[in-house]
């Protein structure tokens, strides 16, 4: 690997010892993907909820706080994925305290980094969207997924201690997704049928993304017109839980989708309408009862809280069950300031912010209200839940809302 | 001699020896071990019950989502540690969370590595070379 005379004066402790660290990190990872140079990288996107991090974790962030500020600042913007826990909604959905005081701690040695805590999975949609060509060490895979395909900028799923080491010294190793020749296309997906609903954007992600073999497999999808940015965030989503897929292309759509192919023949597969269908069909169930409907994964929108609050108009969710919500604090604000937040609450839903339910120690919380059936029109949050011991089944948004409302799946 | 493997070049520095504890499936630091007991946990594992506390564990690829890259520095710090990782195929988030946590890691190599290993042999490995060798 040729490093440039900075970066192996860096590696060599001219910027100090954490930096030092940060680099042989990156070089050591780089050397294993056999990367010959690394990239500069202009924004860092953390994963480090203390579901995570743990004690272990925690504590080696503070370890890095406490140094002098020179060698322990972040030096390109850097901001955070969603946290464990809602520091002012905790108790509402009865979250351990000791959750809350591991988060308080994780939250106030980041800060001392100079991290942003935007506590986000759609930062895409709400911070900083990136450019086309943009390199990045982006976290949460949702957000690598929608980065590099509908922006076209090149980010590799980046762990915690990577998008931090990337942080510290503004560099991420040249392998993978960040060079054109990964960023082809090695299957064609033709689709046959016409999406409604966020749940068929998931549902076809979803089934993508467990036909692709590895990380390295990138999809060409053909046969969908139009999208927004909801739809394609809930598309993608689905597509990296179920694949650890990175990058998609959509023919018409997506920025690099015009080269994507290059003339090549790549293997074909067909999905219709009864194969999108088939997907809420694997968790049906016989009986219906309902414990928690959860929208989320990703985060919401300002435009889907609108329009669940639009579901939610002059009804009641039921007692017994529960409705859950989350987006980041920026669209929180928004919600709160257009009336949308008090719509949902009136109607007995709770809106959390600064957190999502995949990362906010969603097994302790099943424990705590006693929660196993889980209602919701995220795909990518059914296929991760039920190794937390929830038995979930999926719905539209709709759907979804006349069953708290009923208290029952209807 | 005896067997000897090529696999990639790897992650970590030395020499590093142990018992290998193989099976045909996958791994993930978040879903597939108990961190403070040192076993496998998920019941459908094929190592499910196993200890990997001071061997060499050798499965077929990495699973689990960006969040396990933290998790092999709290395996490698617990009293149960493992001595090292074999792999078919590795990804991203495990080089990562194995170059974080200090975790010996080889992957790819010409053959199927579950299938020429055997549970109890002896191995002596070197990361930085990609190499593994039957030592007993």
């Amino acid at each position: 690997m040729r490093l440039t005379d900075e970066e192996d004066a860096i590696l060599n402790g001219s910027a100090g010892p954490i930096r030092a660290r940060a680099m042989a990190h990156i070089v050591e990872v780089g050397r294993f993907f056999d990367a010959e140079r690394l990239v500069e990288v202009s924004q860092a996107h953390i994963m480090a909820d203390t579901e995570a991090l743990g004690e272990t974790g925690v504590a080696y962030l503070e370890g890095l706080a406490a140094a002098d500020w020179e060698d322990r600042r972040v030096v390109i913007p850097t901001i955070t994925d969603p946290r464990g826990a809602d520091f002012k909604a905790y108790d509402r959905i009865r979250h351990d305290r000791a959750i809350v005081t591991l988060e308080e701690r994780a939250r106030d040695a980041f800060m001392a980094l100079g991290v942003m805590m935007t506590d986000t999975c759609i930062n895409y949609q709400t911070i900083m969207p990136p450019v086309k060509g943009e390199h990045l060490a982006f976290g949460d895979t949702g957000v690598c997924i929608y980065s590099n395909s509908v922006f076209g900028a090149r980010t590799n799923y980046e762990g915690g201690p990577s998008a931090l080491a990337s942080a510290l010294t503004a560099r991420a190793p040249a392998y993978g997704f960040h060079l054109d020749r990964n960023r082809r296309a090695t299957q064609r997906v033709i689709v046959e049928a016409e999406l409604a609903d966020y749940l068929d954007w998931g549902a076809l992600g979803a089934l993508i993304g467990e036909r692709m073999g590895s990380y390295f497999e990138v999809p060409y999808v053909e046969g969908i017109n139009a999208a927004n940015s909801d739809q394609l965030k809930h598309f993608g989503a689905a597509m990296a839980s179920y694949g650890s897929t990175a990058l998609y292309h959509v023919a018409g759509l997506t920025p690099e989708a015009d080269e994507a192919l290059d003339g090549r023949e790549v293997p074909e597969i067909k999905l219709n309408r009864a194969d999108i269908d088939s997907y809420a069909d694997r968790f049906r169930r016989e009986d219906d009862t309902l414990d928690v409907v959860v929208f989320a994964v990703p985060q919401l929108s300002l435009i889907e809280l609108g329009e669940l609050a639009g579901h939610l108009d002059g009804r009641r969710v039921v007692d017994g069950t529960t409705l859950i919500a989350t987006t980041n604090p920026e669209m929180k604000s928004a919600a709160d300031r257009m009336g949308i937040t008090k719509r949902i609450e009136d109607a007995g839903g709770i809106l959390l912010e600064g957190v999502c339910y995949y990362q906010m120690h969603a097994r302790e919380l099943a424990e705590a209200n006693g929660w196993h059936r889980l209602m919701t029109n995220s795909a990518k949050l059914t296929n991760t839940i039920a190794g937390y011991g929830y038995a979930p089944m999926v719905a539209s948004m709709a759907r979804c809302v006349d069953s708290a409302v009923a208290g029952r799946v209807v | 001699m005896g067997r000897v493997y090529q696999g990639h070049p790897g992650i970590g520095t030395g020499l590093f020896e142990g018992e290998a504890l193989v099976a045909s499936d996958g791994f993930s630091a978040r879903y597939d071990v108990d961190l403070t007991k040192g076993v496998f946990s998920r019941p459908a594992h094929k190592l499910h019950g196993e200890s990997f506390a001071e061997r060499i564990i050798v499965l077929d690829i990495a699973k689990g989502g960006v969040a396990s890259a933290w998790m092999l520095r709290v395996l490698m710090q617990g009293a149960h540690r493992p001595k090292a990782l074999i792999l078919n195929w590795a990804n991203p988030i495990m080089a990562q969370g194995a170059s974080f946590g200090e975790m010996p890691l080889i992957d790819r190599f010409d053959c199927d590595i579950t299938k020429e290993l055997k549970t109890g042999e002896r191995l002596r490995i070197l990361p930085e070379e990609g190499r593994v060798e039957v030592v007993g």
